[in-house]
């Protein structure tokens, strides 16, 4: 049998440290850092080889960041004003797990979004659509044990950037989620089924394989709409995970 | 093999406006004893400073561990429990940062070698499809760096961009180059 895997064990008085190495992400699965269509990356993207990091203590371990950092109310982006935003209601929900298959609890999963009209509330944002007094457009929540979570927001809208002529960005909300270890940390958007702008958006179609495109966006389900309420959103998220782990092989005794 | 990943994308220009997070530049409280603040500035390829970069930094306590399962040797029982070490800091309109933070412990790195004490770094910004990662280390470190397994893989010519600058009166800088002469070296993780 190949042992085409392993855990980097530490020697460390008076017993050892044995840490989980995590897999790398399959090729073509995470977009380049240097794609011409999107013309931003021209001079933000290293253009020397990077040096390869093993998985050693400061990678595979990670901030767990915890409950003390939001309150229930973060998971609601319709509430905290004193009104309800404008737009259509949604509740945007799925599941964290690794690429084994493991659900990922208690990871902080934020997101931000624009308006119904696609206005983000920022100082620098100049796009000319109207701000929404009753819409921030920010959310946290905190996976459960099972890796799930759970927001309540609108639907964001499209906008127009200036990456080329008549650029306008699909609808999409912006997640960030810190896994269990600096190595699964991730930044994501996810996407809406249907929608005519994204095959025209180069930075959805800087991801190169299909199949992993296709995972931003999200799912429609009528199961969890609710009725008179609000239509919902499966969003399920897979972050790395760890190579299995080989305590025994063929050549060895036991 | 496992499941297909959820790929990155751009944190776009306004990854700022989240939930405010006041500690975020705070790995340990202001005026903690011992305290230590790493300032920098993003520069792009141009040479012009990113002002709307986002960067995130995790490290070891300055006994050399993490308040972490995958640690087993666990947090220093009686450590400082206001050290987080977790830092997040958006850039400003000149492209600064600032953390402030205690300096970590060296690391036990297998085979007997040794990590010389350093701090992982996370960058995000607009036209940034993935993140970039690199590594703080400390200029009064020369002998454990030069033990450094990691920076042993590094090009002589280039381990400079790696090493954080002393700026008088605890002070540290810690530039970040994207691209041109002195490109900041980035790990593949
Ligand atoms: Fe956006």
């Amino acid at each position: 049998m190949t042992v085409s895997q392993h855990r980097l064990v530490i020697p460390h008085a008076p017993g050892e440290l044995v840490l989980p190495t995590y897999a790398k992400p399959e090729p073509g699965n995470h977009p380049p850092l240097d794609f011409p269509p999107y013309k931003s990356t021209g001079l933000r993207h290293p253009t020397r080889p990077l040096v390869l990091l093993p998985h050693r203590l400061t990678e595979v371990t990670g901030p767990l960041l915890g409950d003390d950092l939001i309150t229930m109310q973060d998971a609601d982006l319709t509430a905290g004003h004193a009104g309800e935003p404008q737009g259509q209601r949604i509740i945007v929900f799925g599941q964290v797990r690794d690429s084994g298959g493991k659900p990922v609890p208690d990871t902080l999963v934020e997101i931000w979004q624009t308006n119904a009209a696609g206005r983000y509330r920022h100082s620098r944002e100049h796009h000319p659509a109207p701000l929404d007094p009753n819409f921030d457009g920010v959310g946290r929540a905190i996976t459960d044990q099972g890796g799930r979570y759970r927001f309540i927001t609108i639907q964001p809208g499209s906008y127009p950037w200036g990456n080329h002529y008549n650029a306008w960005r699909p609808a999409h909300i912006h997640f960030s989620l810190f896994g269990r270890a600096f190595t699964q940390r991730l930044v994501t958007q996810m996407y809406f089924p249907g929608d005519p702008l994204l095959p025209l958006d180069p930075i959805y179609n800087s991801v190169p394989d299909e199949k992993a495109r296709q995972r931003m966006i999200a799912a429609f389900s009528i199961e969890d709409t609710q009725p008179e309420w609000a239509l919902a959103y499966r969003f399920d998220i897979v972050l790395r995970g760890r190579e299995a782990s080989i305590f025994e092989d063929e050549g060895h005794d036991h | 093999m496992g499941e297909l990943l959820t790929p990155s994308q751009t944190v776009g220009p306004y990854f700022s406006m989240r939930l405010p997070w006041d500690q975020g530049p705070y790995v340990v409280p202001a005026g903690t004893a011992g305290a230590i603040t790493i300032i920098g500035r993003l520069f792009d390829g141009a040479g012009d400073p990113i002002p709307d970069g986002l960067i995130e930094t995790w490290q070891a306590s300055p006994e050399g561990r993490f308040a972490h399962p995958d640690d087993p040797r666990g947090p220093v029982p009686d450590g400082d429990k206001a050290f987080r070490g977790f830092g997040r800091v958006p850039t400003g309109h000149d492209g600064s940062f600032k953390i402030v933070t205690l300096k970590p412990g060296a690391l036990p790195a297998g085979d007997g070698q040794v990590e010389a004490p350093h701090i992982d770094v996370s960058v995000f910004s607009r036209g940034m499809l993935d993140r970039s990662v690199t590594r703080i280390y400390f200029p009064d470190e020369p002998e454990a760096n030069a033990a450094d397994p990691v920076l042993a893989q590094v090009p002589d010519d280039r381990l400079a961009t790696l090493i954080a600058v002393p700026a008088g009166d605890g002070l540290l800088r810690f530039d970040i180059h994207m691209q041109g002469p002195a490109e900041t070296v980035f790990f593949d993780l």
